[in-house]
């Protein structure tokens, strides 16, 4: 790893500060992408502003049939809360997927969706479950926020604070993953919400996360596994690679999708 | 170069070290603390796994300055004096080993596993144990004896931890 220069923010402002001062800085949170990708030189920021000791960047709020996570909030937090548990279980159930215990125990929900890795599992909670991303300047909604490979709607140094989720009648997610990195060859997020079904499908897209419509407007008919019977996923657009051509991630869409619907109960 | 003061294995220690010094290397290189291992070079194999305030990590990704304050506890730290750690006595009596390569990562995640299941309540099957080990890999074993190993400690840990009540 090339050397660099460490911080440890105190504030937003603080960071802001901090990374505005750097030559080419990057914001630290549970370290488990970003360090990863130092250790094999493929990064090499001048400064790194460690975001996770500013007040408020950690922790869970349920409020009615809303839940607030903290951007550096870990997924092991995510994975082991009871009361998040008793309003939006899924985004437990797809925390505990993510990585090993140890990467688990660093990484963060904040980090994961600012790196909007294609293949990663949060960005497929927060489009299929319509969250809200809040950073320090802004909320943006999920549609708006995913723009593409490792790409997001965040502004150069704008932060994300935190995640809002508002409580699905009911959801799911199925993940196949990758028999060797474990990351998400195809991952499938069926939910029912007040404003209709939505299928968030991560792993796949050439393009990153996105929405299939045509299994969203198949369970608009009734959110049911037999409602999806002779739906399918284009391929084109999919991701094709040594583990699977972009025809077998289609059907493996189809496949997650109806088991997410039958498991949503 | 920035100090570093945290505490090893239940001892303050104080180093100054340049900012990219990774957890491992500070208890390697700075501590001689050699129990701890590095396997791979992208956070995937365990070998280097220590807990930070009670919680496993993978040293070899994590930054020492930004553990200023942590208490760690590495492999050196587990037993009490020549009485092994149930987990380390546990890997001997059920040949959890063999090159002993990935084994103070295998012991160290073995503990937490333990905890966290106990903490919650939670009954750690052998579907659990092999779950758990998703970021440790064995290159000799075949995991079969360190998963026999990991559940007999539960077994040894569960009785103590009755006792203490
Ligand atoms: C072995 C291994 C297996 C993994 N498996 C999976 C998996 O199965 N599924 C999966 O989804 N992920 C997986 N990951 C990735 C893991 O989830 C990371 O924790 C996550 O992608 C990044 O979170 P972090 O907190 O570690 O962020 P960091 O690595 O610290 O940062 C990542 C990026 O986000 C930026 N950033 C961080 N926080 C903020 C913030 N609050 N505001 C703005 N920018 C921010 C940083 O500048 C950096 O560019 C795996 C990682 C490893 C090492
Ligand atoms: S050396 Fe840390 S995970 Fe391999
Ligand atoms: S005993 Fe040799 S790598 Fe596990």
């Amino acid at each position: 790893m090339y050397q660099t220069k460490y911080h440890k923010a105190a504030s937003f402002d603080d960071a802001v500060a901090a990374l505005g001062a750097a030559e080419d800085g990057k914001y630290l949170a549970g370290g488990q992408t970003l360090l990863a990708t130092m250790k094999q030189r493929l990064a090499a920021p001048t400064d790194l502003v460690d975001l996770r000791g500013i007040d408020g960047m950690v922790g869970i709020s349920v409020d009615g049939d809303s839940v607030t996570i903290g951007a550096a909030t870990t997924h092991a937090e995510v994975a082991s809360n009871a009361a998040l548990r008793a309003v939006i279980p899924v985004l437990c159930d797809l925390a505990v997927l993510i990585g090993d215990p140890a990467v688990r125990h660093m990484g963060t929900i904040g980090g994961s969706l600012a790196n909007n890795d294609p293949a990663a599992d949060y960005p497929a909670a927060v489009l299929g479950l319509n969250g809200t991303v809040i950073t320090n300047q802004r909320e943006i909604p999920a549609d708006e926020y995913f723009e593409g490979l490792f790409t997001t709607a965040l502004d150069e140094g704008e932060i994300i604070k935190a995640v809002r989720f508002p409580k699905p009648r009911r959801a799911a997610y199925q993940k196949f993953p990758n028999p060797a990195s474990r990351f998400a060859l195809v991952g499938v997020l069926v939910a029912d919400t007040g404003d209709g079904p939505r299928v968030a499908v991560t792993g796949a897209g050439s393009d990153g996360v996105f929405r299939a419509e045509a299994l969203e407007e198949a369970l608009a008919g009734g959110f049911s596994a037999a409602s999806l019977e002779g739906a399918s996923v284009d391929s084109d657009g999919l991701m094709g690679d040594i583990h699977a051509t972009p025809e077998y991630r289609a059907h493996l869409i189809g496949v997650l999708a109806r088991r997410g619907v039958a498991a949503a109960g | 170069m920035t100090k570093v003061s945290m505490k090893v294995n239940g001892k303050a220690v104080s180093r100054d070290v340049p900012d990219n010094t990774l957890l491992v290397d500070f208890l390697r290189e700075q501590l001689r603390l050699t129990g701890t291992h590095v396997g791979c070079d992208t956070t995937q194999c365990g070998a280097c796994v220590v807990h930070v305030n009670g919680k496993s990590i993978k040293s070899c990704t994590q930054l020492a300055v930004s553990l200023a304050g942590a208490e760690v506890t590495t492999i050196e730290g587990i037993a009490n004096g020549a009485d092994l750690h149930p987990m380390q006595v546990a890997f001997n009596d059920h040949h959890g080993l063999q090159c002993g390569f990935c084994t103070p990562g295998m012991i160290m995640t073995g503990i937490d596993m333990v905890n966290r299941y106990q903490a919650q309540g939670r009954e750690l099957t052998e579907e659990a144990i092999r779950f758990e080990l998703e970021g440790n890999i064995c290159r000799c074993t075949g995991y079969h004896n360190i998963v026999k190993a990991i559940d007999a400690a539960a077994q040894q840990m569960s009785g103590m931890a009755k006792a203490a009540e």
